[in-house]
């Protein structure tokens, strides 16, 4: 097996606030090897999106991250910021939640597409036109030559988001970042960005895919991992996550998805309750207060992360027994 | 049956667009187009369609906040005319809205407790302290709020508890009628649940109708006991719940299935068979003859580009505009 395109090794990402540290990633260790999508699922708090700005240093200037971080073998998070800056934007690219945030409004499409790679010298003027092309196709945007004429305004939400993911292909990466990338979007546009993403990851991409909706990743993840409250609480391979999830927070994410082949009962089984504030566990499981099943162990006594095979749950009674090598 | 509360005819709205020139003629989009709909008491109908279907203009229109160009809107049985203003108070006492996004609809300055207070009084006139501090309270409790919220402020709150207090200020002067215009959609899936199922209960205790606006028709499927399927203002399908789900006809309402996020990858993948390209308006007089969703419709000829198919009814209480729902079997 080939080493992991990105590996993440006990990261932990704290700011300094007005009411003292905060711990918005705790111990965080996941891999994503070339061509693989990772999705990382959780409620809004738990701490995905910091763990993403984390890994890549970008945290608010009152943030820290420590632990190892390591893109192709090179460690992102040292003191060289060498790999970090050849890495940022050309082998790592991003896209956001909100394309327009992501689009300069005063300047077309074709001009903000060619600068990804003009401005890094990656390639000459009729290259980069030539490519913002091309990158336009691959997102599949109609009419591709009179959007490269366009402002961002001009443009539909879809076509937008279409625009912000082409933008991230332009230097040709080997890993995507992208963090809650349908959630502003209809649910037929949000399918047909997801067929995007697939289609890029099936190239050979490696996607890491945020999101709080289990369902928005099943179709494209291979693996999933589940975090609350700043931890991994499960990681599995998709299948077998969905077939039989481990933990019950991750059983309780399922079931909140509405679904169509369910009876017409009007209730869903939500989650009840609030997730824990970044910072505010306590000791114990921080999911017990709104656990189903916890026990008074869960309330004192906060699981480790076990991996067995290639899943790994954090529970003291887990769901499913896992098998395989720990 | 129950009685009606709300019925809707032929309903148009119509917004002005900037002329292409000087002397060219003016333009207009259709944002709805004759419209009919019906919600009794207690009734659940849900809206769906996708961003710029002419859901939102739709509701604003029914609750008179928008000037509908053509159609009429009767509550409880009397019309609503342009200019009533007596007739539409008495409507909007009786019928809320719940917006999408939950902080932008609570007062910043306000706490939660003087928010949902301002409502009670704004619909009911003013009320002794003490009973109206009690029905806050009262209200507060039933949708799901902990009272010591009632001293907080919008920012101090999660988006889930925002749009509960939303609804506690929709619901506090009890309501007949809960227009909802995509209010679950900027949630989490797991505070969506509560929020679905805080609807449903607030439904079975009171008898509230619910005119439920959604672009998810899972979520629909939950909640609505009828469900009308907008396209570009037009309705295209509208069916009660069981028909709709167990034989989509209309080949837009298959496609929205289609593109409902479903937790379950050995499913077929998302965007495999959603249409490409989004809802877009033709613009100006005449500009598309034909049905609305010709352009992105896989099945369409060109008798459905040249002419509009009118709503027809394919079953009891199933109504199609398609020109090839016979032919065309459902995916599922």
């Amino acid at each position: 097996m080939d080493a992991p395109l990105l590996e993440i090794l006990g990261l932990d990402v704290e700011f300094t606030t007005p009411r003292g540290t905060v711990r918005a990633v705790r111990g965080v260790s996941l891999e994503v090897r070339r061509g693989e999508c990772l999705a990382i699922v959780g409620e809004s708090g738990s701490g995905k999106s910091q763990l993403l700005l984390g890994c890549l240093g970008l945290l608010a200037p009152s943030g820290r991250a420590r632990g190892a971080v390591r893109f192709d073998g090179r460690d992102l998070l040292g003191p060289d910021p060498a790999p970090r800056r050849e890495a940022l934007g050309v082998r790592i690219t991003m896209v956001a939640q909100d394309p327009m945030n992501a689009l300069t409004p005063h300047l077309t499409i074709g001009r903000q597409l060619g600068e990804v790679v003009l401005e890094r010298g990656l390639l000459a003027a009729d290259a980069a036109h030539a490519r913002s092309l091309e990158a336009l196709r691959s997102v599949r945007m109609p009419d591709p030559a009179a959007r490269l004429r366009q402002y961002p305004h001009e443009l539909s939400g879809g076509q937008r988001q279409r625009a912000a993911i082409a933008m991230a292909l332009m230097t040709g990466p080997d890993l995507l970042l992208a963090d809650e990338p349908t959630t502003a979007l209809d649910v037929t546009v949000q399918a047909q960005v997801l067929g995007v993403l697939r289609e890029a990851r099936d190239r050979g991409l490696a996607l890491v895919l945020v999101s709080h909706d289990l369902g928005v990743v099943a179709g494209v993840a291979d693996r999933v991992a589940v975090m609350y409250a700043g931890r991994v609480v499960e990681s599995a391979p998709a299948r077998e996550l969905f077939a039989a999830p481990a933990h019950p927070y991750t059983a309780a994410l399922l079931a909140s998805v509405p679904r169509l082949d369910t009876p017409f009962s009007a209730r869903l089984a939500g989650i009840e309750g609030q997730p824990p504030r970044a910072g505010e566990a306590g000791a114990g499981c921080a999911f017990a207060v709104r656990c189903p099943a916890a026990s008074a162990q869960c309330r004192t006594e906060d699981p480790r992360l076990r991996a067995a095979g290639a899943r790994s749950v954090a529970c003291h009674a887990p769901l499913v027994r896992l098998e395989g090598p720990s | 049956m129950s009685a009606r509360l709300l019925e809707v005819r032929g309903l148009t709205v119509r917004f002005p667009l900037r002329p292409a020139g000087l002397f060219a003629p003016r333009r207009w989009l259709t944002a709805v187009d004759g419209v009919d709909l019906e919600v009794g008491a207690g009734q659940s109908v849900g809206i769906v369609g996708e961003s710029g279907c002419g859901k939102s203009t739709l509701a604003r229109a029914i609750l008179g906040l928008v000037r509908p160009a053509a159609g009429s809107v009767a509550w409880r049985g009397a019309a609503l005319r342009a200019g009533d203003a007596a007739a539409l108070r008495r409507m909007r006492r009786e019928a809320q809205l719940v917006f999408q996004d939950p902080l932008g609809s609570l007062d910043p300055r306000m706490t939660v407790g003087e928010s949902v207070a301002e409502a009670l009084v704004a619909l009911e006139g003013p009320q002794p302290r003490a009973a109206c501090d009690a029905r806050v309270a009262a209200t507060l409790q039933e949708v799901g709020l902990d009272p010591g919220l009632v001293a907080r402020y919008p920012h101090e709150l999660s988006g889930g508890q925002c749009q509960r207090a939303a609804i506690a200020r929709a619901v506090v002067a009890r309501p007949a009628l809960l227009v909802c215009d995509e209010a679950v959609s900027a949630l989490d899936v797991s505070v969506q649940a509560q929020i679905v199922n805080l609807l449903s209960e607030l439904r079975e205790r009171h008898g509230l109708a619910l005119l439920f606006i959604s672009h998810n028709l899972a979520v629909v499927r939950h909640l609505c006991d009828e469900v009308v399927v907008l396209y570009l203002g037009r309705v295209v399908e509208r069916a009660p719940r069981a028909a709709l789900f167990a034989a989509p006809r209309h080949p837009y309402t298959q496609a929205l299935l289609e593109a409902v996020p479903q937790p379950d990858p050995a499913a077929a993948a998302p965007g495999v068979r959603v249409p490409a390209g989004e809802a877009a308006p033709a613009l100006g007089p005449g500009a598309a003859p034909g049905c609305a969703y010709a352009p992105r419709c896989p099945w369409a000829d060109q008798r459905c580009r040249d002419e509009v198919p009118p709503l027809t009814a394919a079953g009891a209480a199933h109504f199609i505009a398609c020109h090839h729902w016979q032919a065309l079997a459902s995916p599922r």
